[in-house]
């Protein structure tokens, strides 16, 4: 997979291409400050984002976030109000979605209930027949998306006629036929169970190896198929990108309240920052990491993993009382108020689980508490 | 289920045997054996008889079938054209303009059908588009008459259809009038023969507003069936009623299985 390209500087695009929908020609895809308004609701604000040409970018937000929105805009079912769309550096902002080259595949998959499998998935080389090939052609590159997303078999079939898994497949198969720069997924894992599910990341991520040209941007409000998946996640909230990198980068060094609590769980605990790498919670001195070198005795919130909280004695040592314990398999979640904040940490599941109202000690390491700005801890619980 | 015990839903049926069947079904049933009897003298009509059968077979009630039927595909396949074309275009209008086009399509239901025959004898009665006296006339006013039905049916269908399937059509660079072809109207099929159905239904009964404006070379069939029970025929005119309801129901019927293979799940 390609490496990651920056976020807010300029478009690592190609130069400008003749418009030929056909061609699997690297493209990426590039936001400028792109705007999205229903009437006076804006849906997608300033959003500024570049997605390189075969890299996978995940949307990572709740709903209402706008991710969708942003990835309906790069479809072109919506107009932006202000900024450009830019697929493979050809603005397509006023371009409609027949003319913009992209595969896309939905939630519900849409495929055409009327049609067999094998038509499904030659739909939209027939669609543009006369720019792309004949009929022959069309023939073998039906065959080889089946065979790519392991559907050949089924091609007589009607929809009805298939699984859900099998119906993503197919959806996936009909927006590889074109043969696009850029591929929008759209939850396309919502639909299915937990097994399948697993097994679908799994073989979009082969796909990807199998299509490195190909840059996907995949919406989802699950954080496991982001963390999977992505070279890079843009986390959205409240109509805005609050945060973008790799994955590791977010998991690990979280920018935001916001990316710590929905990239995995998170403790977020309001801190001063004191000098050389400190800071003050509830009266004890913690040593932490500070990215930004926030001011001593400014008001800051720490962010530590639950499963980097270990129990008993240890350096960043906090004393408090048991509150819950949750069995969870191969862990014990154990939730504790020290001076009235609630701390989680997730330990390998105990011999002898405390009781509630016990005194416990919790402890951590400075390497796994990251100290962020003030009031990026607005975000909410778990 | 709504009514659980046992005598209560006995209790419905008898309400459905005592009440409905004698106001929907007997009065046909009458019809049908009045159109093979010779006289009504007591309860029932007697004298059996095929002779009225023989008549329309021979005689042009035959014609004013081939009329009624002629006139019913023509103003049904106008009216599901249009009403289609409206339906389509009033998706992308705003509510307001909608809800004009709406009530415009809804006005000929809404007025009395004698008017809508009145208005239309009127106003086609002057060149350049002299219409009067014309079988044209007669299927333009039931097309009038039927076209709300159309785009009434067709717009909910198109209410019911996931906008999903459009927009991958799209997506996979299909222009808007290949999507219209190849997904929208084959996934409004079921709807669109529904509409049809209903239509071919209306116009095959339709007799007020036809009743002003049809000229003597183009009688459809309800007019003869008033025309010869006006005039005292009554049996004659059972005969007529029953092959009218036969062919209505005859093309519904094939129309119905159209339908069948049309609907995907």
């Amino acid at each position: 997979m390609s490496a990651a390209t920056g976020t807010r500087d300029g478009a690592p695009t190609a130069p400008t291409t003749p418009a030929d929908p056909g061609a699997p020609s690297p493209s990426g895809i590039r936001f400028d400050h792109v705007s999205v308004a229903y009437g006076g609701n804006v849906v997608l604000d300033d959003f500024d984002l570049t997605v390189g040409p075969g890299e996978v970018m995940a949307l990572l937000g709740p709903s209402g976030s706008g991710k969708t929105t942003a990835l309906r805009a790069v479809a072109g079912f919506v107009r932006p109000c202000a900024g450009r769309v830019l697929i493979g550096g050809r603005d397509v902002t006023g371009l409609p979605p027949h003319r913009r080259g992209i595969g896309m595949v939905v939630q519900q998959y849409a495929l055409f209930p009327h049609l067999r499998v094998e038509d499904n998935v030659a739909f939209g080389l027939k669609a543009r027949r006369g720019r792309t090939g004949s009929r022959a052609e069309t023939a073998a590159r039906v065959a080889e998306a089946l065979e790519m997303s392991g559907m050949a078999a089924y091609a007589r079939r009607y929809p009805r006629e298939l699984s859900g898994g099998q119906q993503q497949r197919v959806a996936i198969a009909r927006a590889l036929a074109i043969r696009p720069g850029v591929l929008l997924l759209d939850e396309p894992l919502s639909a299915l169970d937990a097994r399948l599910r697993s097994g679908m990341l799994a073989e979009l991520a082969r796909l990807h190896r199998e299509l490195p040209d190909v840059s996907i941007l995949y919406v989802t409000h699950d954080q496991v198929e982001a963390l999977t998946l992505a070279d890079r996640i843009a986390v959205m909230d409240r109509a805005r990108l609050r945060d973008c990198g790799t994955p590791q980068d977010l998991y690990r060094r979280p920018r935001t309240g916001f990316t710590a609590s929905f990239v995995g769980n998170a403790n977020l605990l309001p801190v001063t920052a004191g000098p050389h790498g400190t800071a003050d919670f509830a009266g004890t001195r913690l040593a932490v990491t500070s990215a930004d070198g926030a001011a001593p005795g400014a008001s800051a919130t720490l962010c530590v993993r639950p499963h980097l909280v270990g129990l008993g004695e240890g350096p960043n040592a906090l004393h408090g009382r048991v509150t819950e314990v949750q069995w969870r398999g191969a862990t014990h979640r154990v939730y504790a108020d020290v001076s009235g904040h609630r701390v989680m940490a997730d330990v390998r599941e105990l011999r002898a689980t405390p009781e509630p109202g016990a005194e416990v000690v919790l402890h951590f390491a400075a390497e796994d508490a990251v100290l962020l700005p003030a009031g990026a801890g607005s975000a909410a619980d778990e | 289920m709504l009514v659980h015990s046992k005598g209560a839903r006995r209790a419905v049926w008898a309400v459905f045997f005592v009440l409905f069947l004698p106001l929907f079904a007997l009065p046909l049933l009458v019809v049908v054996a009045a159109s093979f009897a010779s006289t009504w003298s007591g309860a029932l009509p007697s004298g059996p008889t095929t002779a009225h059968y023989q008549d329309i077979a021979r005689g042009d009630s035959l014609e004013a079938l081939v009329t009624s039927l002629v006139t019913a595909v023509a103003a049904s396949l106008l009216a599901l054209t249009a009403g289609t074309w409206a339906a389509l275009a009033a998706q992308r209008l705003r509510p307001r303009a909608r809800r004009v086009l709406d009530g415009l399509f809804v006005l000929p239901v809404a007025v009395p059908s004698v008017v809508v025959g009145l208005s239309l004898l009127v106003a086609f009665s002057q060149p350049p588009l002299l219409l009067n006296g014309t079988p044209q006339i007669v299927v333009v006013a039931h097309t009038v008459l039927v076209t709300a039905f159309a785009y009434q049916s067709v717009t909910a269908a198109l209410a019911r259809l996931d906008p999903a399937y459009e927009q991958s059509a799209a997506s996979l660079g299909a222009r808007p009038a290949y999507v219209l072809w190849r997904v929208k109207l084959p996934l409004l099929l079921p709807s669109l023969t529904a509409a049809a159905g209903l239509c071919f239904a209306l116009s095959m009964g339709e007799l007020s507003a036809t009743m002003m404006i049809y000229p003597p070379d183009w009688t459809p069939l309800p007019v003869r069936i008033f025309a010869t029970t006006d005039r005292g025929a009554l049996f004659a005119g059972a005969a007529l009623a029953v092959a009218l309801m036969a062919a209505t129901l005859l093309v519904l019927l094939a129309v119905s299985r159209i339908r069948t293979k049309a609907s995907y799940r």
